[in-house]
């Protein structure tokens, strides 16, 4: 009998491997590979196509250092976040505020604010550079209607990083919106009604003594995504800039690099820059593990 | 008294920024049904004076294959999906109820690798592609998503809170498991396999960076990719037929999401993902 039971464990432990092994293989060669490739190639100089490879050590990594191009890139970076996670976290979160108290209008409202999550951003972001453009856009003729002068939102080197930012910022709202919803309609709703048994009545008092707090680890999961959404900015600045007027970010010093310099090494080693980017933004998520939160 | 002011407050805050929302759409709509003259004016009001009809329409679809992109879109994204799952079933059911040597370091490889964007191993897997002279294909645009670490998480999840007591019932039974697998725990987990095939299709149909480094040729991009080969030509200041073929770009994914809001809604933001 116990021979027989281990017989059948041994059999399902088999029938497990071959069951997990495609997804095994391909993990295998979609990611340990390249990654592998990747730590290599970083320490070289090759270029794609080239017969020779020299051995580079740590050359290319102090290279980007000194790298004007990806040290602006860096700062836009910077500067993007410094625009779309304040401005991503608080305009959600009033949103979604708001839309949680109403009953028939929700789904009216959830569907427009969520309709620019779904749509093609390289056909939006071609929108957004007509709407922005100095003369013939709805931006600018606006702001000319109310007595402002004309900003070349797109090619001041001051004005584009504000400008993809709020592009950003009108595309991430709605998501981090439905988060906050989620969020909010977590909250047991005994707590508010304690609150009130002990004289918090004003509904911002609500707000800073339960709210708020209760939505921490929402928060955090929301800087978190906006967070790599930043480091991931690619297509607004192909379609608006191509990196004119010194707009530059992480991603698109890399695609230059590498798949139109060609320089495979050097790219090769932007590459892991960027994807500790990417490992320390979402470490952030590891704070939110320890609050025991639970989102999918 | 006091609550009506605060929900006509709260509505006027909501219409102000869903009007901001809108806008992008509104004047995408309506210039790419203006005349050219009347989009020159450069004036506040969105919608045109003169009825100018889909002249603007005509033109993108005589100078770009629109159909084309959009036929390509579903051939890669239908592929991806199929690959995706029929992979990720097998292994998340493998990791969820069939503990085998190993399955710890691969659900490990799998929640590392979760963190990876395309981006990342794009470099690699491009000379890889290159070298195997595989570039310029629907293989191509596809093969570096057909491992999904997040349908093998999201579906180990599922698989887990299915009782084991069944599964030892149907094993005495004589079922297979894969039989067990595809006619008893695979059904319980179709919400979840739904909203990941909305997730996997938007993504996919939305993605620019990759297909733009794999693809060359107009014949088999995808439609992000259609649009910017399609805005490049425009070099000059078309805009009536940039908002028109825009406005073709997006349709498909408006019409769908307007059509299942709430599994849009559901898909896309439970994975975190953008």
């Amino acid at each position: 009998m116990k021979s027989n039971q281990n017989d059948a464990e041994f059999r399902l432990a088999w029938i497990g491997m071959g069951l997990a092994a495609p997804a095994g293989f391909l993990l295998a060669i979609l990611y340990v590979l390249p990654l592998l490739c990747l730590l290599l190639l970083s320490l070289t100089d090759y270029e794609l196509g080239a017969t020779t490879l020299r051995w580079l050590g740590t050359e290319n990594f102090q290279r980007a250092w000194q790298d004007p191009v990806f040290i602006r890139s860096l700062k836009n970076t910077l500067v993007y976040m410094s625009i779309v996670i304040p401005g991503g976290v608080l305009l959600s979160l009033l949103v979604a505020l708001l839309i949680h108290q109403r009953v028939r209008s929700r789904s009216f409202y959830e569907v427009i604010y969520f309709l620019p999550v779904t749509s093609t951003m390289i056909a939006m972001a071609t929108v957004w550079q007509f709407l922005l453009h100095p003369k013939l856009g709805f931006i600018n003729a606006a702001l000319k209607a109310v007595g402002l002068g004309e900003t070349a939102f797109i090619t001041d080197p001051s004005w584009v990083i504000p400008s993809l930012a709020l592009i950003g910022l009108w595309q991430m709202i709605g998501f981090n919106m439905i988060i906050y919803l989620a969020g909010l309609s977590q909250i047991p709703q005994e707590i508010y009604e304690a609150a009130e048994v002990d004289g918090v009545h004003a509904g911002w008092e609500r707000f800073i003594h339960i709210t708020w707090p209760m939505l921490t680890p929402t928060t955090l999961f929301v800087v978190v995504t906006t967070c790599i959404s930043a480091f991931k900015v690619f297509d607004t600045v192909l379609a608006l800039t191509q990196g004119k007027s010194q707009s530059e970010v992480v991603l698109y010093a890399i695609y230059l690099e590498g798949f139109q310099y060609f320089k495979m090494g050097y790219a090769a080693a932007l590459t892991l820059i960027f994807l500790a980017l990417i490992f320390a933004a979402s470490s952030i998520q590891l704070l939110k593990m320890d609050k025991k939160a639970h989102y999918a | 008294m006091k609550l009506k002011t605060s929900v006509v407050v709260s509505h006027a805050v909501l219409l102000g920024g869903a009007a901001i929302m809108l806008m992008p759409f509104v004047w995408m709509f309506f210039t790419a049904i203006k005349a050219p003259s009347e989009i020159f004016e450069a004036s506040i009001w969105p919608w045109p004076r003169t009825w100018y009809g889909f002249a603007h329409f005509q033109e993108v679809l005589k100078s770009a294959p629109m159909g084309l992109f959009m036929w390509n879109g579903l051939v890669v994204c239908t592929g991806i999906l199929i690959v995706q799952v029929l992979v990720a079933i097998p292994a998340a059911y493998a990791l969820a109820k069939l503990p085998f040597k190993g399955s710890e370091s691969l659900f490990m490889g799998i929640l590392v690798a979760l963190s990876v964007p395309i981006q990342v191993t794009a470099l690699p897997l491009y000379m890889g592609l290159s070298l195997a002279g595989w570039l310029n294909s629907y293989f191509a645009q596809m093969v570096p998503f057909f491992l999904s670490m997040f349908a093998i998480f999201l579906l180990r999840q599922h698989f887990k809170t299915f009782p084991d007591e069944i599964i030892h019932a149907a094993r005495i039974d004589g079922m297979t498991e894969w039989e067990i697998m595809w006619r008893l725990v695979v059904p319980s987990a179709r919400p979840a396999l739904a909203a990941f095939a909305v997730f996997s299709v938007v993504a996919h149909w939305n993605d620019l960076y990759w297909p733009m480094i794999v693809i060359t040729t107009t014949e088999l991009a995808p439609p992000p990719l259609g649009m910017l080969l399609f805005a490049n030509a425009e070099s000059g200041a078309n805009y009536g037929a940039l908002m028109a073929g825009a406005t073709l770009i997006t349709m498909p994914m408006v019409i769908a999401f307007l059509f299942a809001r709430k599994q849009f809604i559901q898909g896309i933001t439970m994975t975190g993902f953008r």
